[in-house]
């Protein structure tokens, strides 16, 4: 086993990748911030529909809340393949100048998109509408002229990660990586065109928001998580790296054909009834390895770690990928159970669970990873000079909340689910009734009551963030690799 | 020793991701070539945008067990008869303008969208609209000026004023009409729908 050996912090200045790493990690949290605000106020606007009632409307405050959240993760993602890109190619970044460029251009684009929305909110219903100010598409609303901008910025990001590899060396794991980049980019594209007709719409949509969070996601992190085990653990990378490709071939097998569980109702097909239901019904097994991968890992290595926050977090994302995409996900996937769940606050539940424990937490982890290099290398094992509370409340409250919240929602989406669907037939009357049924309101609060708890925990995450590692004294605990 | 059996060899599992990968994407793109085809409006799924010059009942079929989409006898909207190429701009400037005021950030479309305000699947055949020769001009009205057309059935819930103009509306009653004549495989399930005379 490895000797902890206890030796001074030996500093080192971070590499090109890295500080553009640590700008998109900056830039991630603000936006989760500003995620959880718009979320409160959408939450709040259950309880009290006048809220802010013609100035900003739910419409607005949930489109704030739902593309903060996939801009901060797209960023978060963005930042730790800079921070590993070097590491992983074992050469210098190739344009580190032209990434900093591209980073300020992004999140500038994003800023305005993000004032348009707040201020201009709604235009007429004409294309200029949709190229200048939202989309009104879900998580994709983006307006048209920044959708060109991100596939620019994206493109100068992927030219920078790949020439990075070619001039270095390349592995498993950032072959995968390239891959994977290259699809993520490319899906974006089916998102961007106008059509009158809403099937045809809703059909590519999907190919967008599945293809993403259920597949080229899905291998994104796997590749993430692949390299951060081999950091926080010093795991084997030929390990490794056989788990990732079994992995892509598990989640790609079932994750492709898998986005037929949204092609039951949308005027596609009813073949899809039984190739969605049957392939869907298949993408929890992925995740079952995923923590299998995770959890003997640590194990085998007794949960010693050069980073405790760090590996807790990536504990957090294989269960929480489990739980939120895995069973959640599984719960309302077959077409007898999804034609009385779709589009309820069923689907809510597993929104916020699967968003957060697959990918709100694999970002934190590296960030964490990314921190203990800021901070000069140092100690972030057992036994911190505070003992650590700040990140281990915070994991508790924030993970807590999350969980509060999704298992309000789902009583909440039963409620609704019976009332509204199998006893009304979904009529606007039959609508309002479930929303006024007591079970459904009493969720309704306990879900702000959790949500206020996981807004506590994230603002005790940013305070150890900013503070953690920066009055220790003790080097970064070495790792011996396991005998093989 | 350090024998690595073949079933946990990296190279065959790297050739196992490519293949199995591969395989399901060239499915998924023939798959997708038919699905186009059959979504295309004017199909037998997706109905022409001229559809919206017809009545549209939703029943039981009896073939399938559940209630799907039945076109019924001419029933011009708003009193105008329209041509395929008028009725298309029609839905056209209903689509634009539902995209343009984020109508999907409160209601769910074909169930996709958000939860805090009623599905509109099947919005034009909704009971609420108190019968048939009301309900274009009520429906024109409330979008209009949903601040005092509100019927929150006492949640408090009201849509905001989202500066909808008369033609803007007449354009969102078009694509709502046409969008209950999607076949959506039974999608919602016993729908009580408003009451139609049925010349057929
Ligand atoms: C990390 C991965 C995943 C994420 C982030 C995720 C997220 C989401 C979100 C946000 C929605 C709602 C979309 C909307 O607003 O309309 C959704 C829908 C859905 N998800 Fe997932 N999901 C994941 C994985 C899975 C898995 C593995 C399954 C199945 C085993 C699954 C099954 C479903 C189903 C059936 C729906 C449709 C719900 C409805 O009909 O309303 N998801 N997912
Ligand atoms: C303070 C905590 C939060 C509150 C109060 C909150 C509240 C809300 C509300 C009210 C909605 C709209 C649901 C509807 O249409 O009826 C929503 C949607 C959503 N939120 Fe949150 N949220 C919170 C945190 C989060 C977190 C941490 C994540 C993930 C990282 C997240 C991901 C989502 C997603 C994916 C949706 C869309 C779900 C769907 O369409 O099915 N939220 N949230
Ligand atoms: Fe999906």
């Amino acid at each position: 086993m490895s000797t902890s050996t206890v030796n001074v912090p030996v500093a080192s200045p971070l590499t090109a990748g890295q500080r553009i790493a640590m700008h998109y990690f900056i830039a991630a949290m603000v936006l989760f911030l500003a995620q959880i605000l718009f979320g409160m106020i959408s939450g709040l606007q259950y309880l009290m529909p006048d809220v802010f009632y013609n100035q900003l409307d739910f419409n607005v405050t949930r489109m704030v809340h739902i593309n903060a959240m996939i801009v901060w993760l797209l960023f978060g993602f963005i930042g730790s393949v800079y921070w590993l890109v070097e590491d992983e190619a074992k050469t210098e970044l190739v344009g580190a100048k032209l990434a900093l460029i591209n980073f300020w251009i992004l999140t500038t684009a994003v800023a305005v998109v993000v004032v348009v929305y707040l201020f201009v909110q709604v235009g007429p219903g004409e294309l200029k509408s949709i190229w200048l100010i939202n989309e009104g598409r879900e998580y994709i609303e983006a307006p048209r002229w920044a959708d060109i901008g991100i596939v620019v910025c994206v493109l100068v990001f992927f030219y920078n990660i790949a020439a990075t590899f070619m001039k270095g060396t390349w592995s498993g794991i950032s072959g995968v990586l390239v891959l994977d980049l290259v699809a993520l980019a490319g899906i974006y594209c089916a998102g961007m065109y106008f059509t009158p007709n809403i099937s045809v719409d809703q059909h590519w949509w999907w190919w967008v928001i599945h293809l993403w969070v259920e597949a080229t996601w899905e291998v994104l992190v796997g590749c993430i998580m692949a390299w951060g085990l081999i950091q926080t653990l010093g795991a084997s990378r030929k390990v490794v790296t056989t788990w990732l490709y079994i992995e892509v071939a598990l989640m790609f097998g079932s994750g492709i054909l898998g986005l037929g569980h949204h092609y039951f109702w949308i005027g596609t097909p009813e073949y899809w009834l039984s190739i969605g239901g049957f392939f869907s019904a298949l993408e929890p097994i992925p995740l079952v390895a995923m923590v299998v991968h995770a959890v003997y890992d640590s194990g085998r290595h007794g949960f010693k770690s050069a980073n405790h926050p760090a590996l807790a977090w990536l504990i957090a994302h294989a269960f929480g990928n489990f739980f939120g995409a895995g069973v959640w996900g599984f719960m309302h996937t077959l077409p007898q159970i999804n034609l009385y769940t779709h589009g309820t606050q069923w689907t809510a539940s597993h929104g916020h669970l699967a968003f957060f424990g697959a990918y709100a937490t694999i970002n934190i982890a590296m960030i964490y990873i990314a921190l203990q290099r800021v901070r000069g290398n140092v100690w972030m094992s057992g036994g911190l000079s505070d003992n650590g509370w700040k990140w281990k409340w915070s994991l508790g409250l924030l993970n807590g909340g999350v969980v509060g919240m999704t298992v309000a929602l789902l009583i909440a989406g039963y409620d609704q689910s019976f009332v509204e669907r199998a006893l009304e037939g979904s009529t606007w009357s039959g609508y309002f009734q479930a929303q006024q049924s007591a079970w459904f309101m009493q969720a309704m609060n306990w879900r702000m009551v959790f949500g206020c708890m996981t807004t506590v925990g994230i603002l005790l995450m940013f305070w150890d963030m900013l503070t953690i590692g920066t009055s220790e004294t003790r080097g970064k605990q070495a790792l011996a690799p396991l005998p093989e | 020793m350090n024998e690595v059996p073949w079933w946990s060899s990296e190279t065959l599992w790297r050739k196992t991701a490519i293949w199995v990968t591969a395989f399901m994407a060239v499915v998924l793109i023939v798959l997708t070539f038919d699905t186009v085809r059959q979504i295309t409006a004017g199909g037998e799924r997706v109905p022409a945008y001229n559809v919206i010059n017809q009545k549209i009942f939703y029943e039981v079929n009896s073939d399938r067990g559940y209630q799907v989409p039945r076109i019924g006898e001419t029933s011009a909207l708003f009193g105008n008869e329209l041509n395929e190429a008028d009725a298309e701009a029609l839905v056209t400037l209903g689509k634009l303008t539902v995209q343009a005021k984020n109508c999907m950030n409160c209601h769910t479309l074909l169930g996709n969208g958000a939860y805090y305000a009623p599905d509109l699947t099947k919005a034009w055949l909704d009971p609420g609209w108190v019968n048939e020769d009301l309900r274009e001009q009520l429906m024109v009205q409330f979008l209009m000026d949903p601040e005092n057309n509100a019927r929150t059935f006492g949640t408090g819930r009201r849509m905001p004023n989202l500066g909808i103009t008369e033609k803007e509306a007449h354009g969102i009653v078009a694509f709502l009409k046409w969008m209950s004549s999607i076949d959506t495989n039974g999608f919602p399930r016993g729908f009580k729908p408003l009451e139609q005379e049925d010349g057929a």
